[in-house]
């Protein structure tokens, strides 16, 4: 009996390691997986805003006599079929992917909370009209609003970045909707009414604070996610046009040499779940943090 | 335990309403899909006429083009043709693709099969994973807890054309053990199914993992546990039973994903499938093929989040207790919480 009631208790207590730090600390920190995903994020803003200092060499030069070597002292990631250097292709594709994470990301987060809380505040019919939209946008495949937009604009990075932002829109506003209509029956909320305050003061005072910081939180996971999608809209040709250094594009070009030159899809590969994988972590210290707010 | 389930007639007559009530919403749902295909069609830039005659490279001659315009209605007012196009949808008629020249439903029912096997075995491959990472991250100490962890992170962000390619490289270049590209053979689905199984594990796990230590903190945990439940059987009778709930709400929304995923997948391991016939559709404006497929995949969802309300109400009568307007027979709502119903 002991014997199965302590792991439990121990795996209880070891859940929230960050929660006892925080309790101590007061001021809450990002732990330990948290600081590394920090640190790692910290290098790819390093990668896309000064390129040169990182990965060195023009991602664009061709070398005919150089195609397809191997990983060595001279090419630490290899080189593909052009002999352009993978590792300062892979160094320069970080701003593309980080810019596209993030803006998609606003675009997605902030149509998505202005509908949240239009619903969350509105009346009854309003909110019934949001929820009937959001409700139709979540059984589109997300791939298939993305690739209609992409369809009317035309492909390049700016309308992947649209079309991964209004397909994420839709989950941001029912997450932001459900945190308003929790806000608004808050006691604290409460209080205010009965003090007699103007509902346009509860409103910018109470409810939107207690609903907007947690969306920050979901918003950095977001990126994450967003990184992903835009990649894939590359990989299948739609989104960032080919010569130009992006991760999903140097993805699809890889695949014709999967046999013969693997480092052209593991680099990139890589480099999307890496950075995309430190922005979730990072979301989550974020979030962790807040919570405890 | 089991009283929570609708043997009533009362609560069968709540049964009826819940589901006159999702079809309703579904019906709504669909009309709201083929409303907007057919003006985000209309949207794209060219000729449909031209696309209806291979493309603008077509070089058809001007006869052509009008006879193919009034061939498929397309002189016709606007609203007139959004009228004939819903009635054609109503009455079960999909239309011809333009760049096939097959019955959309014909190419449905060939891509179909290959989309839903590969979104089904996918989920139920997420959940196996899923739970086994549950498990991993609970039961068995600190290490395991943070690697399994940090592994259903990576999991939920890995591109499933980037996982598809090594995976291609390492069991099916290097090891031989699974072909690379889809033969119909069971060999052959493995790799498409764990490539799109894994990042939805990875969502899953997490959320699982959250429900099953909210449960080892309850009433009914520690009650399981006095009345001597072995660790795997209170983990599978009672914590994992609590944890599914949030997962199988969370695998309504998967699926949606996992079409999305299938899109990609399909065309990495050159699969014929929903997801691969829907990029070359929209690129070709080929509306018919589109709206087919936009309607299939929305109707999918609709039928699964139907599916997962049913199966949450199934495994947690409070699901329906608690639902306003849903009584009992004694006209109270009921509340048969786990911890009193197991006792």
């Amino acid at each position: 009996m002991s014997g199965i009631a302590e792991p439990s208790l121990q795996a209880g207590a070891q859940r929230d390691p960050a929660a006892g730090r925080s309790g101590r600390f007061r001021g809450g920190t990002l732990g330990p997986a948290g600081t590394v995903a920090a640190a790692v994020v910290a290098l790819a803003v390093v990668a896309a805003a000064w390129p040169a200092l990182l990965g060195g060499g023009d991602p664009l030069a061709v070398h005919p006599s150089d195609a397809l070597l191997a990983p060595s002292t001279a090419h630490l990631f290899g080189t593909d079929e052009s002999g352009r250097d993978v590792l300062a292709r892979v160094v320069a594709g970080t701003r593309a992917s980080l810019v596209v994470g993030v803006v998609a990301t606003l675009v997605g987060g902030g149509i998505g909370t202005v509908l949240g809380v239009v619903a969350g505040l509105g009346g009854r019919v309003v909110d019934a009209v949001v929820g009937r939209v959001t409700e139709v946008a979540f059984a589109l495949p997300l791939l298939l609003v993305a690739l209609v937009v992409i369809a009317v604009t035309g492909p390049g990075p700016v309308p992947a970045t649209l079309a991964v932002g209004f397909a994420t829109a839709p989950g941001y506003a029912r997450i932001v909707r459900g945190l308003v209509v929790r806000a608004r029956s808050s006691q604290i909320v409460e209080t205010a009414v009965v003090m007699g305050r103007s509902p346009a003061r509860i409103v910018v005072r109470h409810v939107l604070p207690a609903a907007l910081w947690p969306v920050v939180a979901v918003g950095t996971l977001g990126v994450g996610q967003a990184i992903v999608w835009a990649s894939a809209l590359s990989y299948l040709g739609v989104g960032t046009p080919p010569p130009a250094p992006e991760w999903g594009a140097m993805l699809a070009d890889g695949r014709t040499y999967l046999q013969t030159a693997p480092w052209m899809s593991t680099f990139p590969g890589l480099a999307i779940v890496v950075l995309a994988t430190a922005v979730t972590v990072l979301g989550r210290a974020i979030r962790r943090t807040g919570a405890h707010r | 335990m089991r009283r929570g389930r609708p043997s009533t007639p009362a609560g069968w007559s709540a049964w009826v309403l819940w589901g006159l009530r999702r079809l309703a919403g579904g019906i709504g749902v669909l009309w709201a899909v083929a409303t907007i295909v057919f003006v985000a069609i209309r949207l794209i830039p060219g000729d449909p006429a031209l696309a209806i005659l291979g493309g603008p490279g077509s070089q058809a001659s001007a006869e052509a083009v009008a006879q193919v315009r009034q061939e498929y209605g397309l002189d016709r007012p606007v609203l007139v043709q959004y009228l004939v196009f819903l009635g054609r949808l109503a009455t079960g008629h999909l239309g011809d693709s333009y760049a096939f020249r097959t019955p959309v439903a014909t190419l449905l029912g060939q891509q179909l099969p290959v989309t839903l096997t590969l979104a089904v075995l996918g989920l139920v491959g997420a959940w196996v994973l899923a739970i086994a990472a549950a498990w991993w991250s609970t039961q068995r100490g600190r290490i395991a807890a943070a690697l399994t962890s940090g592994l259903s992170v990576t999991a939920s962000v890995t591109p499933h054309f980037w996982l598809g390619s090594v995976l291609i490289v390492v069991f099916a270049s290097s090891l031989g053990w699974v072909p690379a590209v889809s033969d119909g053979t069971p060999a052959g689905w493995v790799l498409p199914v764990v490539t799109v199984a894994v990042p939805v594990a990875g969502y899953l796990a997490e959320t699982i993992r959250d429900g099953v230590v909210d449960a080892q903190r309850s009433a009914f945990a520690l009650a399981a546990r006095s009345r001597g439940e072995t660790r795997a059987g209170l983990f599978g009778r009672h914590l994992l039973r609590h944890a599914a709930l949030p997962g199988i709400a969370l695998s309504a929304w998967a699926f949606g994903s996992l079409v999305s995923g299938a899109v990609v997948v399909e065309s990495v391991f050159a699969l014929p499938g929903i997801g691969r016939a829907l990029v070359t559709a929209v690129t070709q404006r080929d509306m018919p093929l589109v709206a087919g497929i936009a309607l299939v995949s929305a109707a999918a969802y609709v039928v699964v989040l139907a599916v997962a309300d049913l199966v949450e109400r199934l495994v947690d009568p409070r699901a329906v207790a608690t639902r306003p307007g849903v009584r009992t027979r004694r006209g109270a709502p009921r509340v048969t919480r786990p911890e009193t119903g197991a006792r």
